[in-house]
């Protein structure tokens, strides 16, 4: 019961935050409804059963990047974003983005997993453990997780070498 | 009804927060009053004297003060931020404290609840960073919202100061981690205390306690640099270097608002010190081995009480003023009663576990204040070097090492 209710207020706060991102006007406001939209997913992934990743992403996204976003947006001091009335590129992908959702919909409602998934049948019944997430990242995908933190390093000497000011 | 008896853990851990609720803004309001007074008698003054015996009515003069004030909101702040970030600040600082056993789990309520602590969960550490992760939000928004120099420039020196030395905070307790093979709060704190492979008692020499402290000594030195820093306290309190920029982000606040900050800012405090009391200082643990003379160490916290209410009984014999001698006589008569009340056995050793705890966060809180009382002010560029190339280096260096030692020599881990 406390599980639905906290799923339904989560992701109502996920849509609104993902809603207001879109609509306000002003840099700070966005970035804040972006912050608004990872907490409510941390606890999405905290009702799904996995609370490593839920910190995770608190600790990543919210603290940390959007942190960042936030202060590149203090720094530059951005203003007031400036909007035109209408894009008549907005129709096609209103229309799309319909699509999407009634064929999200037949999905869930038509497919085998996904009548699964609505009647719990894939419910998580353990938490994810720690040891369990690292057994998996540092043995089974550990080539994958290392080839990425190499395109992070990449990155960060990409940053350097754009920062440092010419000999 | 029925929901109350349908959920026995929600209404347990309900009651526990609106205690440790209590418990926690009353400690803030004391730790000004013990700050001021500390300050002061490190500078050869008084301190606050006259509101009660000893000052210690001020923080109730100082509550009800902010109370009062006119609350100023600027005509060109952004009104929600404005508003937002001291409640930010504010809810993030004291919801991080709630994560914090304040006592052995062993420990429990008739139906089966942990007393001491409010939950008990696997990734409690994870959970702690994850809120004070967020902490620098209060201070960027009130620094940007009050749409004025110097919070903007103070909002931007402090989010860069937490953001940097947030890195080797969180590195530097590393090594306890990868020692006590675990997130949980209650675990590291057993791990403390884990006796040695050779029979000790969880002490070296039977003396020394097996703290993280001394195989991470330079983990320490670490965590507490950067913990002064992230809560922006002397001597890197930039933020509000006050001949810079008059108050740094809090400039353009006034009244309660300006309260709520001041608040966020201790309880910070008092989060660091807790953390830093588990990781390393062994938590709720004893630091005296249970042998020998040291079975009667449980009637301690009754020997401290019953010894203040001594100290308070003599002060009331010779206070002047009829009030403060009121009041000395009550604080005699409430330490002397719980003193008393600690000597019967099973609560002298129900305490125990909050005893040392406090003990241990009122040592690191007071090393705080030293600090403030005793060192200048870094200049900025001082302290971003300071950080990134010293702090940072040295904790990744501690870590690397530990798990180098962990692989080479597992047997060191718990001997």
């Amino acid at each position: 019961m406390i599980a639905i209710l906290l799923f339904m207020v989560c992701a109502a706060l996920a849509v609104a935050g993902a809603v207001t991102l879109i609509w306000a006007k002003e840099p700070i406001h966005s970035a804040l409804a972006l912050v608004l939209v990872m907490v409510a997913l941390a606890v999405l992934y905290l009702l799904l059963g996995a609370p490593f990743i839920a910190a995770v992403q608190i600790i990543v996204y919210a603290g940390a990047i959007m942190v960042l976003f936030v202060f590149v947006i203090m720094l530059l001091n951005a203003g007031v974003e400036e909007r035109t009335n209408f894009s008549k590129l907005a129709i096609p992908g209103v229309v799309l983005a319909f699509v999407l959702l009634l064929e999200i919909a037949h999905w869930m409602f038509h497919s085998a997993i996904g009548r699964a998934l609505a009647n719990g049948a894939n419910a998580p019944t353990t938490e994810a453990s720690t040891y369990d997430l690292s057994e998996m990242l540092f043995k089974q995908y550990l080539f994958p997780f290392e080839a990425t933190s190499i395109l992070i390093l990449i990155a960060v000497l990409g940053a350097w070498v754009l920062a440092r000011r010419e000999p | 009804m029925e929901f109350i008896s349908q959920h026995p853990i929600l209404v347990a851990a309900v009651v526990k927060i609106a205690v440790l609720l209590f418990i926690v803004m009353t400690a803030l309001a004391y730790l000004t009053w013990l700050e001021r007074k500390a300050i002061a008698h490190i500078q050869s003054r008084w301190g606050p004297y006259n509101v009660g015996a000893h000052g210690l009515l001020q923080p109730l003069a100082d509550g009800i003060k902010f109370l009062f004030k006119e609350d100023v909101t600027p005509p060109a702040a952004d009104k929600l931020a404005y508003l937002l970030a001291p409640f930010l600040a504010l809810a993030l600082g004291l919801s991080a404290i709630a994560l914090i056993p304040f006592g052995p789990p062993s420990v429990r309520f008739p139906n089966g609840e942990q007393i001491f602590s409010v939950v008990d969960i696997n990734i409690g550490l994870l959970l702690l960073f994850a809120i004070t992760s967020m902490g620098v939000y209060g201070v960027a928004l009130a620094g940007w919202s009050s749409n004025s120099k110097y919070p903007l420039l103070g909002g931007l020196r402090s989010s860069a100061q937490m953001i940097s030395y947030e890195v080797s905070l969180t590195v530097s307790v590393v090594g306890v981690i990868l020692l006590a093979g675990t997130l949980n709060f209650n675990e590291i704190i057993a791990g403390n205390g884990q006796p040695g492979q050779f029979g000790q008692t969880g002490h070296w020499f039977h003396f020394i306690p097996r703290w993280y402290i001394f195989p991470q000594i330079i983990g320490f030195l670490c965590y507490l640099t950067s913990a002064i820093a992230e809560t922006n306290r002397v001597p890197f309190d930039l933020p509000e270097a006050e001949t810079e920029l008059v108050a740094g982000f809090h400039t353009e606040y006034s009244s309660f608002k300006f309260a709520m900050f001041f608040m966020a800012e201790y309880a910070n405090m008092i989060t660091v010190s807790c953390l830093a009391t588990i990781l390393f200082l062994g938590g709720w643990l004893s630091p005296f081995p249970d042998t020998g003379i040291w079975h009667y160490q449980i009637f301690l916290p009754s020997a401290g009480l019953l010894a203040l209410a001594a100290y308070c009984a003599w002060n009331t014999v010779s206070e002047m003023r009829g009030i403060a001698r009121l009041q000395l006589g009550v604080v005699t008569l409430l330490a002397g009663g719980g003193g008393l009340i600690c000597l019967y056995r099973p609560i002298a050793e129900g305490v125990q576990g909050p005893f040392w705890f406090t003990t241990k966060i009122l040592a690191i809180l007071f090393f705080y204040i030293w600090m403030r009382a005793t060192l200048p002010r870094f200049r900025y560029d001082q302290l971003m070097s300071f950080g990134w190339k010293l702090v940072l280096p040295v904790s990744l260096a501690n870590l690397v090492i530990t798990a180098l030692v962990i692989i080479l020599w597992p047997h060191l881990r718990h001997g």
